[in-house]
């Protein structure tokens, strides 16, 4: 007997006890739910590249990478289960892929001093470091992305906005309801008349929102969607011959899933991108090489190049030159959670280190620091070609309108600092 | 007339039109429920896997291929052909045939005579297997369903119309997609009341909703009429999967259509065929009026939760819905 259960416990502690070092990388993904098909392939890209890294490179600074991976279905409940069940497993940074995950979140890891990162989503006003210690949104936020877009328009009209009328049609959450205070400053400001449409959670049906439009006739319409709210969305603009080059998405409704069930009447359609699209970049074919042919992809290949697959990479791609610069700051290669956060707020994205890793050109150069963890808050306009079947920038990354969005981010994370007494940092 | 007067006919004429479309989610779950007491929480998921059904089918795709790539490290997905519509619309109804057998063998023989409650817990479990079985026979990805229907406004109606108001009115809107809904709903309705009331078989789907154990005394097989029911219902969510993935494309959401039926429901009973058309046409008209009128007053979005308070409020006059039966319990 005692033979046995000396044998139970040596199992036990060779079960638990501390093998190779590894730089973890959580990621909380959804492969399930009614969002599965924008969770799939970002989270698929996610892992894809710190696998590429693994095999390509031996991992970062000779340590291996790992990805556990934590579904959430989208669910909030779900995805703060899943940061308590993966931080205590070495978690060097969060990325909740969710606006309700990363508001639940930004208190606990704050007091677990573990960084996340949202990147292009969450809670804007999370730019100002000096009262979010540890989240980040670098390189864009929704305020910057409301702007862009706006400029954007503001060229398409010839110079002005004065007198145009903008519609904003956003799922009536959180999430939709984050450009709204910039949209309000910037209607004030250029001079245009600003209507806003809330849609339903799931956003199945709209024939009501898209008889609104087709009676007030807007000259321009920002869209803030999500899940099948998207499709639906794309496919009634194309029912009531709404002009496609007049109808732009945020980064979230943008990706092939949401014009492809359109066919060719989605054609002209652009969304606001923070990174680049499609697979003309050299990580491609280390991808393909390395993880897709070797057999360890995440999936089964059919997404690589694809925009929220390109989103998944990108996102690995900061993280691991975050986890780079922990390891040269800190100069050891076995980081913690607070080197990594350190670091993030360190960061530089610089030309090289994007054509170093395969990415020339992805993304705009930017550095973070202890005020601005958001980055430059640069973004340009995609747009779709059904007829090749492929989404290709036609502008340059701009930047946004700092002097209408920065006194937004002040005023909010003011707020949130005198809500739960929080004394500003970086002096 | 006025510009608003002619926007809210066109507002009601949409209404009706949605109405159609949500009460063709709502006739799979009468069927079930007027033939077998059960309310079958499993339908809107029916109709997800019906549609991922027939794009797969049409398509040449290879079930299960990611299960199959992952173990045997093959790379297959697609069989090489392409199926015409019609013939993968027979192979898909084949398929729900084969699941309302397999539903019957291994999941509600063994519950005959149980609670409607077991019953109603059998289905949530259903709706749970049959999503996740979904997604690995066909693959998550959201999938574009061509079966050559027309789609988007009709300009002849547009035109015809234009006329009516001043120089700001188009027309009326209405989508040929509806229209063409609302033609198949009409006709699902037409001989599925027919069926359930002249024919043998609707006959006993009767007998056995009223009284299990006495439809079995009088030699009627409750195995063949459970079975029957649920392909009839597996039928409905094709057509309802055809219609609804027509618009958004072939997604896990299709399965929240559900959502849409459950106050058409409360409205026009749990086992009335035409009720289930009627209470979806007072839904989707109430709905769109409310939103039209009121909507822009209080913020918008109302829709979602309007269609339950209407439905309420009906309920308060005729707890068993407008058509509903009476449940008279004699003690």
């Amino acid at each position: 007997m005692k033979l046995k259960l000396a044998t139970l416990a040596l199992g036990a502690m060779m079960a638990t006890g501390p093998v190779m070092a590894e730089l973890v990388f959580p990621s909380l993904a959804y492969r399930t739910g009614p969002f599965a098909a924008g969770g799939i392939p970002f989270a698929d890209g996610y892992s894809d590249y710190f696998t590429l890294l693994n095999a390509r490179d031996g991992g970062i600074g000779g340590v291996m990478t790992a990805v556990p991976e934590c579904e959430t279905a989208y669910n909030t409940e779900k995805g703060v289960e899943c940061y308590e069940a993966l931080k205590g497993d070495g978690a060097l940074v969060f990325q909740p892929l969710s606006t309700g995950i990363t508001y639940q979140l930004i208190p606990k890891t704050t007091a677990d001093d573990i960084p996340m990162h949202t990147m292009g989503y969450g809670r804007t006003s999370a730019k100002n470091g000096k009262v979010f210690s540890h989240t980040f949104n670098y390189p864009v936020n929704y305020w910057d992305g409301a702007s862009v877009g706006v400029n954007h328009f503001k060229e398409q009209a010839g110079g002005s906005l004065e007198g145009k009328k903008i519609t904003l049609l956003h799922f009536n959450g959180s999430y939709g309801k984050e450009p709204i205070p910039t949209l309000e400053a910037l209607a004030a400001q250029e001079g245009f008349d600003l209507t806003i449409i809330p849609i339903d959670y799931p956003g199945q049906e709209q024939k009501s929102q898209w008889l609104q439009i087709r009676r007030e006739k807007p000259d321009y319409i920002l869209f803030w969607g999500w899940g099948v709210m998207n499709q639906v969305a794309v496919q009634e603009a194309v029912n009531i011959r709404y002009p496609m080059d007049q109808f732009m998405g945020i980064w979230w409704s943008g990706s092939e899933n949401d014009v492809m069930p359109a066919g060719a009447g989605a054609d002209g359609y652009k969304a606001i991108a923070f990174h680049n699209v499609g697979s003309d970049f050299a990580v491609f074919g280390d991808i393909q090489k390395y993880v897709v042919d070797a057999g360890t992809a995440a999936g089964d290949g059919s997404n690589v190049g694809t925009v929220l697959y390109n989103r998944g990479v990108y996102a690995a791609f900061l993280a691991a030159e975050a986890a780079k610069t922990a390891q040269a700051m800190s100069g050891t290669m076995d980081i913690n959670a607070s080197q990594m956060r350190d670091a993030m707020e360190a960061l530089e994205i610089t030309e090289a280190k994007m054509a170093a890793a395969g990415l020339a050109g992805f993304g705009p150069e930017f550095s973070v620091s202890c005020e601005n963890h958001g980055g430059p808050g640069m973004a340009a306009i995609a747009q779709w070609n059904a007829t090749d079947q492929k989404w290709s920038l036609i502008t340059e990354f701009g930047p946004s309108d700092s002097s209408i969005v920065n006194p937004l981010i002040e005023a909010d994370s003011a707020a949130y600092a005198a809500e739960n007494n929080i004394a500003e940092r970086c002096n | 007339m006025s510009d608003t007067f002619l926007y809210g006919i066109e507002v009601v004429m949409n209404g009706l039109m949605a109405g159609v479309l949500y009460a063709l989610v709502a006739l799979g779950f009468v069927l079930i429920y007027k033939a077998s007491g059960i309310f079958n929480y499993a339908q809107g998921v029916m109709a997800l896997f019906a549609a991922l059904t027939l794009v797969g089918i049409m398509e040449g795709q290879v079930p299960f291929s990611h299960l199959i790539n992952a173990i045997f490290g093959t790379n297959i997905h697609h069989f090489g052909w392409e199926v015409p519509a019609i013939l993968a619309i027979f192979l898909t109804m084949g398929v729900m045939v084969l699941f309302a057998y397999l539903v019957q063998r291994f999941v509600f023989r063994h519950l005959v005579g149980q609670e409607p409650i077991i019953l109603f817990m059998a289905t949530i479990g259903l709706a749970y297997f049959l999503e996740g079985f979904g997604d690995l026979m066909w693959g998550s990805e959201i999938k574009k369903l061509d079966i050559g229907l027309v789609q988007g406004a009709s300009v002849w109606f547009e035109d015809l119309t234009s006329g009516l108001g001043g120089d700001g009115f188009y027309g009326f809107y209405i989508d040929v997609l509806d229209v063409t809904a609302a033609v198949v709903a009409v006709i699902l309705v037409v001989s599925l009341t027919l069926f359930s009331q002249y024919s043998k078989q609707g006959r006993a789907m009767r007998a056995v909703a009223d009284d299990h154990q006495a439809a079995l005394s009088v030699g009627i097989s409750l195995n063949f009429i459970w079975i029957l029911v649920w392909s009839i219902a597996g039928f409905v969510a094709l057509v309802a999967g055809i219609m609804w993935g027509a618009k958004s494309g072939v997604q896990f959401s299709l399965s929240l259509i559900a959502l849409k039926a459950l106050p058409v429901l409360m409205l026009g009973g749990f086992t009335s065929i035409p009720g289930a058309i009627v209470g979806g046409l007072i839904i989707g008209v109430g709905e769109k009026l409310f939103e039209f009128m009121i909507g822009p007053m209080i913020g918008g979005a109302t829709e979602a939760w309007f269609a339950y308070v209407l439905a309420l409020v009906f309920l308060v006059f005729r707890p068993q819905g407008l058509f509903g039966d009476k449940i008279i319990e004699r003690v």
